[in-house]
């Protein structure tokens, strides 16, 4: 028959075939090596960049620079970008951007103040009303990007005009000051409170940054939603054919991630003490700078809430350094460009190692 | 053979991409315990209806049944839920997520208790049975099943894809083109496979180009001719020079043929 032939024909070798299992530990120069690295581990550009940064400003600027102190200030410094960076972490990982998460910060931080101070509401309850709405303002973002599908970057930059008007019309561009909202909820400063370890100082934004990073390094890694976020953002449509329901799973990113922000509020309140509407909206530009520098992809699906983290942290480092060492502060602005460019160009370098 | 009810059956399926008809009044029928071929040439619209029949698609018209019953996959959980499981042309893996992590994709293994109910997954147990799946299908030149697996080679990624449709396959198994990829050893790995799976009891729909991989394993061969089913053949009747007459249109079916 011409089938069995066929296969006894190209299959007969196959009884005696080989069992052992294929090698692939082909030789690979040097420069191939550090490529390979870097795909399986991406963060360890970014953390050579914090530990270079600290080295040489504790060489140049010395002491000044290098003692607990001034290196606490600058964790002090980077808490709410770190916190937001976080959000913006979990967007970018889903190959989206996020404009919008300053200006639900600084409303959610807002609705606090004025539930808080103006209109006497306790302070818990306002508290929750504030994360309540960075919720709702993220859940909108997911709806226009997962729903109505359309582009991330458009519709974040839409609600960013958005929420920023809203704000300013609620609060008729009026600032809460300092002492009116310590004697009225001095709750909502509870995270611009600080303590000392030795000579370091740290606030507890500090902590809960931290806190916050390493909780969502677990969840990203070691729960279901966590691998879906990866899954969504590595490949839309294979995660749809694997079962995944790409569209809910996008909308709770975005609200968790407008929750994020609207936790940022609360830690935007600790550091200024009082509340302003027209606070704090650097920090969406402040969030992409870390998320970038810290090694995440911007094509999605690869990167970590520990880069952006230490990307918000080597910002920090120059921004001070520079500073104590007496440059001009554009120079610290010059050197944070550069290093976007160099991290978005690492990253694309690094992503060839799969291809 | 014992012709029952279809397990799965499609009637007058129709599907359009602006001008593009991939699928034209076509007819779809799958029996327990039969292994279906699918063959047609590229472009005939074999994706497009496997595609319809798991969720994948919606179809512009026609209807699905499912044990006789009507039934609409609205996406592709839906069918995974009624236990249809599916290895696409194009895969569906994430390339960036591990070995494991593809296999359990949407049905990880949840821990226990409190964690649980956080979703937290038992990534050893994860491990343990990717690890055991792939085994079976002859895959250990994998290094690790944490690997990436964007760093997989393609045969490997396609073995990846099988052995997970086959581990959770409960009702209907699906392969698109499952063997196109791999290699001899590999390829009749997956042969055995599928003859493994249908000894538990599942039909299996196995789209391929390759003959004798069609000829030898197949119960019965729909062939698919410009968006619609042409006709079934019985492989036991009809060469396999008959069957790619057909396919390329260069005879027409008898009404036998016709009946399916
Ligand atoms: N998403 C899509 N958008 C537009 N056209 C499509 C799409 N999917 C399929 N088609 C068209 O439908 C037709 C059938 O495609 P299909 O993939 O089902 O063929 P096939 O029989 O699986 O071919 P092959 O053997 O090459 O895999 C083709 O003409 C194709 O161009
Ligand atoms: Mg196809």
């Amino acid at each position: 028959m011409v089938m069995s032939q066929t296969k006894d024909d190209f299959e007969a070798g196959l009884s005696k075939a080989s069992t052992q299992v294929a090698d692939f530990s082909r030789r690979r120069g040097p420069l191939e090596r550090v490529q390979h690295g870097l795909h399986a581990n991406p963060t360890l550009v970014p953390v050579m960049v914090l530990l270079f940064g600290i080295a040489v400003f504790g060489l140049i600027v010395g002491e000044r620079f290098f003692n607990a102190f001034t290196l606490t200030l600058i964790l002090q410094q980077v808490a709410i970008v770190g916190i937001v960076g976080v959000a913006q972490t979990l967007i970018v990982l889903t190959a989206g951007i996020d404009l919008s998460v300053g200006a639900i910060m600084v409303l959610s931080s807002v609705i606090m103040g004025q539930f808080a101070v103006t209109l006497g509401i306790p302070a818990p309850i306002a508290l929750f009303c504030g994360l309540a709405l960075g919720t709702i303002c993220g859940i909108v973002n997911g709806v226009l990007v997962a729903l109505v599908r359309l582009p991330p970057f458009i519709v974040t930059l839409g609600t960013w005009f958005v929420f920023e008007a809203a704000n300013f019309i609620y609060t008729q561009n009026q600032t809460i000051r300092a002492q009116d909202v310590e004697a009225a909820a001095p709750l909502l400063q509870f995270l611009g409170r600080t303590f000392h370890v030795g000579g370091a100082v740290f606030t507890y934004a500090v902590v809960a940054m931290v806190g916050l990073v390493l909780l969502f390094f677990y969840i990203l890694n070691h729960t279901a939603w966590g691998r879906h976020v990866y899954a969504i953002g590595d490949d839309l449509d294979a995660a749809r054919l694997s079962g995944i329901r790409t569209t809910k799973m996008l909308i709770s990113v975005y609200a968790v991630a407008g929750l994020i922000c609207g936790f940022g509020g609360w830690a935007l309140i600790g550091r200024l003490g009082s509340i302003s509407p027209t606070s704090g909206y650097e920090a969406n530009i402040q969030s992409i700078t870390a998320v970038v520098i810290g090694g995440t992809s911007l094509f999605g699906g690869r990167g970590s809430v520990i880069g952006t983290l230490i990307g918000a942290l080597i910002v920090g480092v120059f921004a001070m350094g520079l500073r104590i060492w007496g440059t001009d502060p554009q120079w610290t602005r010059l050197t944070v460009g550069a290093l976007i460019i160099l991290a978005v160009a690492a990253d694309q370098w690094i992503r060839k190692a799969s291809a | 053979m014992i012709r029952n009810t279809p397990v799965l059956t499609g009637r007058n399926l129709q599907k359009r991409y602006g001008r593009v008809v991939a699928m034209d009044n076509s007819d779809f029928d799958l029996y327990p315990r039969e292994i279906l071929a699918v063959i047609g040439d590229n472009g005939a619209g074999k994706s497009t209806l496997i595609r319809a029949m798991t969720g994948a698609v919606q179809p512009d018209a026609g209807e699905i049944r499912l044990d006789g019953q009507p039934t609409t996959l609205a996406n592709p959980q839906a069918a995974r839920d009624l236990g249809i499981e599916t290895v696409y042309q194009n895969l569906a893996l994430s390339p960036a997520l591990s070995i494991a992590d593809n296999m359990f994709l949407g049905r990880e293994i949840l821990r226990g208790g409190v964690a649980g109910w956080f979703r937290m997954l038992d990534k050893p147990a994860m491990r343990k049975q990717a690890r055991e799946q792939l085994n079976t299908l002859g895959l250990m030149t994998i290094q690790s099943i944490d690997q990436a697996v964007e760093t997989l080679s393609g045969g490997q990624r396609q073995g990846v894809a099988v052995a997970r449709a086959a581990a959770f396959g409960s009702k209907v198994l699906m392969l698109d083109e499952p063997t196109a990829a791999l290699g001899v050893k590999e390829s009749r790995k997956v042969l055995d496979l599928i003859l493994g799976v249908r000894e538990r009891g599942l039909p299996i729909v196995l789209i391929s180009h390759n003959m004798p991989h069609v000829f030898e394993i197949a119960d019965r061969i729909h062939v698919h001719r410009l968006g619609k089913r042409l006709c079934v053949v019985d492989p036991k009747k009809v060469s396999m020079s008959d069957a790619v007459a057909l396919m390329t249109g260069a005879v027409q079916p008898t009404p036998e043929m016709m009946a399916g």
